[in-house]
This record gives C-alpha cells, structure tokens and sequence, in this order.
C-alpha cells in the first residue's frame, strides 16, 4: 500500500480556534498555537506534521473553512 | 519531506470552495452554521447551479447568509422564508431556490408556513438547523428545546407541564404528502459532515426532478447559548438532542 504524507494550511487570522479540527484530527496532528491572532484566539495549527495523511477530517468540519489540505503519495 | 514540499497546488485535496465569498463569517467559534453554509457552498459548486440558485436567507443567526455564499438571495420576514420561496419558484420555476432556518424561525413563528408550504408539496429545499433555542437573541427557549433542557427564559429547564413538550418538527413535516424527502443529520463528526452533505444533495437532485418539498434538518450545537464550550457542546448534542432528534431518513420517496 502506498503510503501518503499531508499537509494543512490554516488561515490563521480566519481561524476562531474553536478545536473541533483538533478534535477531528485521527492522528492529533494539530494543536492550537500559543500565539493569537488578530482576533485574540489562539489558531489551529500542525503540531505533529510528520503525521498528517492529508485526510481533510480537520477542513471537513471547519465551521470556517480556514483549513487547506495537500496530499502526496511517497 | 518537509510540509513546503507537500503544500503544492498538484498536492492539493481540499480547499475553499469559490461558491463561498471571502468575508469573515459573523459566527461564534465553533459553531454549525459555519458547516452547513459550507455544505450547501459545496453542493451547489459540485451541481455546477451557482448562477441558478437563490436562497432565501431568514432571522436569526444567519441572516447574514447572503454575506456568505456567492448566489442570489432574498431575505424573508422572520419565519416566512418558505412563503417567499413558493414565490420565487413560482415566478422562477427553472431555479434551485432553498430556505435557510433556524428551529425558531422555522418551528416557532414560521410553523404555518412551513406546514403549508410542505403540504402544499412546493418544489423547494427547506435546510433546517435544529439546535433547540434562540441562539441569536440570548439563549431563550425554543419550541425546540429539550424537556430538562436549561435556557435563559427557562433557568431551571423545561417543563413540559409549564412548557409544552419539544416539537418534532421534521417528523410532523414526513407526514405531510407534498414532501418528498425528510431526513435528518447532523455536522459534528467527519462522517456526519459527509452524510449531511449527501443529504443535501439528493435535496437538490429532488428539486430538479421536480418530486415536491426536501426538509434536511441538521441537528446543530449552539455552544455560546449552551454555554460550553465548542467540543464539550457536540458532545452534549450527542448524549441529549440525539435522544430527542435521532438522525437518519424520515421519508425518501
């Protein structure tokens, strides 16, 4: 089987940080950051890249559609 | 092999879709409205209508919707919606047109034009977000809400004897013979999200093959009115409002 690698962009000053990515993500790739954002909110972000398949679970049920997913197979 | 070798537009698998507009959505974090608005973006992009689509945008939380997704929009009195949109089909037969409604635009203020309209079997989409109170204007009690349920016009919960029990809306609507698809479902999980999406679909598919009216009802959380937060509010969803709304297909003929 082939294996894949993803990747997520979030849109930082979009993201509301609401955690349902965080909370979708099979692989706990992402995290909120530290950092905030223009908003005050503490954004989405890749916390573990190196495990991300590229599922789009986390952009699925982004109530902010601030999520873009890549994937690659290796 | 580092993201920026990954985040490439050959890579890509999941963006945006067109049929959004790019203005900041108004809703709190993490709420459903943001979802479903994208769904129906989704649905309308993959059926390639966005010129031939008009929406009818309600009161309530998202009656900013006409912000959100690049189609035509008419925006209806509060609970009216499907009134409006009997008009617009009739006058537009050829258009998608759908309704965008809150539980108390559509089960509260909106009721008789929403039965009417169903019994009436218009060729209409009717989106339903169930997330049983006021959301946009404090939290009140909803004729939607859970017996049990606390709400800022019920603090110690409802009551059915004081109260009334919590209207079914969509299995009240199933009944009716001008409907012709009454489902349920939900946006809180991956796969519900791709159900929903489903769902939404075949609403519009029905619409073409003029078959009479689609009810999708999303069972939704309102955290900020449920005050919890975006995570523990689905999971709430999940041990309560399933119990009361389960999902699945009410009618599909």
């Amino acid at each position: 089987m082939a294996k894949v690698r993803g990747a997520i962009v979030v849109d930082s000053a979009v993201c509301k940080g609401c955690a349902l990515c965080v909370e979708a993500c099979p692989a706990q790739v992402i995290q909120l950051s530290v950092e905030l954002n223009a908003k005050g909110m503490n954004y989405a972000a890749m916390a573990l890249p190196d495990a991300c398949t590229g599922c789009a679970n986390c952009a699925m049920v982004c109530p902010d559609s601030c999520i873009t997913v890549y994937r690659v197979k290796i | 092999m580092t993201t920026n070798d990954i985040v490439k537009p050959e890579n890509l698998v999941y963006a945006k879709t067109p049929v959004l507009s790019d203005a900041v959505m108004h809703y709190c974090p993490g709420c459903s409205h943001g979802v479903v608005h994208k769904l129906v973006a989704e649905v309308i992009e993959d059926l390639q209508i966005q010129e031939q689509t008009i929406g009818i945008a309600p009161v309530g939380c998202a009656v900013f919707a006409y912000n959100y997704l690049e189609i035509d929009w008419q925006e209806a009195a509060h609970g009216r919606a499907p009134a409006l949109a009997t008009a617009v089909k009739r006058l537009h037969p050829h258009k998608y047109v759908f309704t965008y409604q809150g539980d108390g635009d559509l089960a509260a203020i909106g009721t008789a034009e929403t039965i009417h309209a169903c019994n009436r079997g218009e060729n209409i989409v009717i989106i339903f977000i169930n997330n049983g109170i006021y959301g946009m204007t404090g939290g009140q009690m909803a004729p939607t809400t859970l017996e049990g349920m606390k709400a800022s016009t019920c603090p110690s919960g409802r009551n059915h004897e004081r109260d009334g029990f919590p209207l079914k809306m969509s299995d009240l609507l199933a009944l009716l013979p001008g409907t012709c698809y009454v489902t349920r479902q939900s946006v809180h999980t991956p796969g519900n999200v791709r159900k929903a999406k489903k769902a939404i679909t075949q609403a519009f598919n029905n619409q073409k093959a003029q078959k009479g009216t689609s009810v999708v009802e999303i069972v939704s959380s309102c955290n900020s009115g449920w005050k919890m937060s975006p995570v523990q509010a689905n999971k709430w969803m999940e041990e309560h409002m399933f119990q009361q709304y389960p999902l699945g297909d009410l009618k599909n003929i």
